[in-house]
């Protein structure tokens, strides 16, 4: 109890202090989050919308290795990105292991399927009647894909939601990827293991509140922006 | 047809993405490159420098204070990949890292004899000690190692081990070995396949021994009142560490002008006599021990 305490009660010491490395840490981390989860959706809706609409063969089979991508562990995902970007690899000219872009990477492998997927799901749920009134109605392709993207807004931001949650929960592949440098690939989840194996568990529980604060803070936005009262 | 619009746009915007992340690593590697440009009134080019080190350096702090010291006077970014002896010792032979730093003398003679490193020297030491409950249970408080670890293998008391291929597993598996037992045939011999940190608090929390570098242990003392030092300065016990270069022939990204940087400044009398300060103000002994050539 008094770890929990003297934890949170460091955190707000952190913070206070203005230690510009918790700083820099939170920041890094955020950055590099919203950047994959930002990646994950611009590729993940569009192709949710396709799978999810259109029928073409082999969709079924494609379907089960999404929501296959959907647990795909984060390890393996880190294992995977290693092999490719590792020096020997063949993106390995790229020197781009033990960089923040391939965290990102990791981050936008382990969270595409779950845009894609929830998406596809969303889009397969839409009434095939209402799509043919839509058509009656006369509207252009490009309003029919703006009234079926507001009556899925909730469950597009579910999956940005989920697929956020992922990405800022990730720490298997971005220690893996990342190294976990100062400075450089340092971000909470991989600061909280080191410290936890440094023994310093006030400054791991410290690092646990600020991250938990950053995810509240963007799940907040989400859900309030999920929840907003439908205009068609 | 809008679909296809969509993807195409969404490709794009990716593309973007992507370039404006390098773009932006970019920019930082130019500030630092002028931060290093002013620091040494030259037109150096900041490059990265892969070193792969144990965890106990990183662990103990070490590596947070001499690193920026380093940084500082030459100019390359350190990138430390903190792992087990194992796996520092196999990024050297992939060509992975640019620079090692470890602790397993015997593993590491074998990089050097296949020319996989060079520019071998020693830097520093410190020495290996069990840990065990203060209560001493296995009763092997002040024994000489090879009975005291005879001792633990035919008693019911835990040992843990790292389990990870490191250099202090290395070193523990060694003295099973001189002993002639193999000591997963003791039910109570747990394998963490963890850092030291880690492995230090499992055994704490099952109350049983464990093999560690000092300079750990003395770092997280404080979080483990129950535990005791059960045995220390037996000559078997001593804890080497070496830094190596990388043969840069193994592949064209190997920054060797680093590497010998690094090598240079860690042997250097004054970078080894901060090593022997560091934490002795505060753990009241030094975590290591200057010991070049």
């Amino acid at each position: 109890m008094d770890l929990l305490l003297n934890g949170l009660r460091r955190a707000m010491e952190m913070l206070a202090s203005g230690d510009p490395e918790i700083y820099e840490i939170t920041w890094r981390t955020l950055r590099i989050s919203l950047t994959a989860i930002l990646i994950s959706t611009l590729i993940g809706i569009p192709l949710g919308i396709l799978f999810g609409l259109t029928k073409f063969p082999g969709r079924k089979l494609l379907l089960v290795f999404i929501n296959i991508g959907m647990g795909l562990p984060p390890v393996v995902a880190g294992l995977w990105i290693t092999i490719f970007l590792w020096r020997a690899g063949p993106l390995g000219h790229l020197s781009l292991l033990y960089t923040p872009i391939a965290i990102v990477m990791a981050q936008v492998l382990v969270s595409l399927p779950i845009l894609i997927g929830l998406t596809s799901s969303a889009f397969q749920e839409i009434d095939e009647k209402m799509l043919m009134q839509i058509r009656a109605l006369g509207a252009t392709k490009l309003q029919m894909l703006k009234i079926l993207l507001l009556e899925t807004k909730v469950a597009i931001l579910a999956a940005v939601i989920a697929g956020f949650g992922r990405v800022i929960a990730e720490v298997g592949a971005a220690m893996m990827v990342g190294g976990n440098i100062r400075g450089d690939t340092r971000i909470l989840t991989t600061s909280i293991v080191m410290e936890v194996s440094k023994g310093n568990f006030d400054v791991a529980f410290a690092l646990s509140f600020i991250i938990m604060t950053l995810a509240f803070i963007v799940t907040f936005c989400l859900t309030f922006l999920q929840q907003r009262s439908r205009k068609i | 047809m809008n679909f296809k619009r969509l993807l195409s746009t969404s490709l794009i915007a990716f593309l973007l993405l992507f370039l404006a992340a390098c773009g932006n690593t970019d920019s930082n590697k130019t500030k630092e490159a002028e931060k290093a440009t002013a620091a040494t009134e030259e037109q150096v080019e900041v490059t990265d420098l892969i070193l792969a080190t144990t965890t106990s350096t990183q662990d103990s702090g070490l590596l947070d204070e001499l690193i920026p010291m380093f940084e500082e006077n030459f100019p390359y970014k350190v990138k430390t990949v903190a792992v087990g002896t194992g796996q520092a010792l196999e990024m050297g032979v992939n060509g992975e890292a640019d620079v090692l730093l470890t602790h397993a003398p015997a593993s590491e003679q074998e990089l050097v004899d296949n020319g996989d490193v060079q520019n071998y020297k020693r830097v520093m030491y410190n020495d290996f000690i069990i840990v065990g409950p203060k209560a001493d249970p296995a009763g092997v408080k002040g024994l000489a190692i090879n009975e005291a670890f005879q001792k633990l293998f035919d008693s019911s008391a835990v040992f843990a081990s790292r389990g990870d291929d490191s250099g202090t597993h290395k070193k523990e598996l060694e003295i099973w070995k001189s002993i002639n037992v193999t000591p997963t045939e003791n039910a109570s011999y747990l394998e963490t396949g963890q850092g030291m940190g880690n492995t230090l608090q499992v055994a704490a929390e099952k109350q049983g021994y464990v093999l560690t570098d000092r300079a750990t242990y003395l770092a997280q003392k404080a979080n483990y009142p129950d535990m005791d030092i059960a045995i220390e300065g037996d000559d078997a016990l001593l804890n080497i560490y070496h830094v190596m270069e990388v043969d840069p022939a193994k592949n064209e990204q190997i920054n060797n002008d680093g590497a010998k940087a690094f090598v240079e400044f860690i042997v250097d009398e004054d970078t080894q006599n901060f090593i022997e300060e560091f934490g002795k103000e505060e753990y009241g002994e030094s975590l290591f021990y200057k010991y070049t050539e």
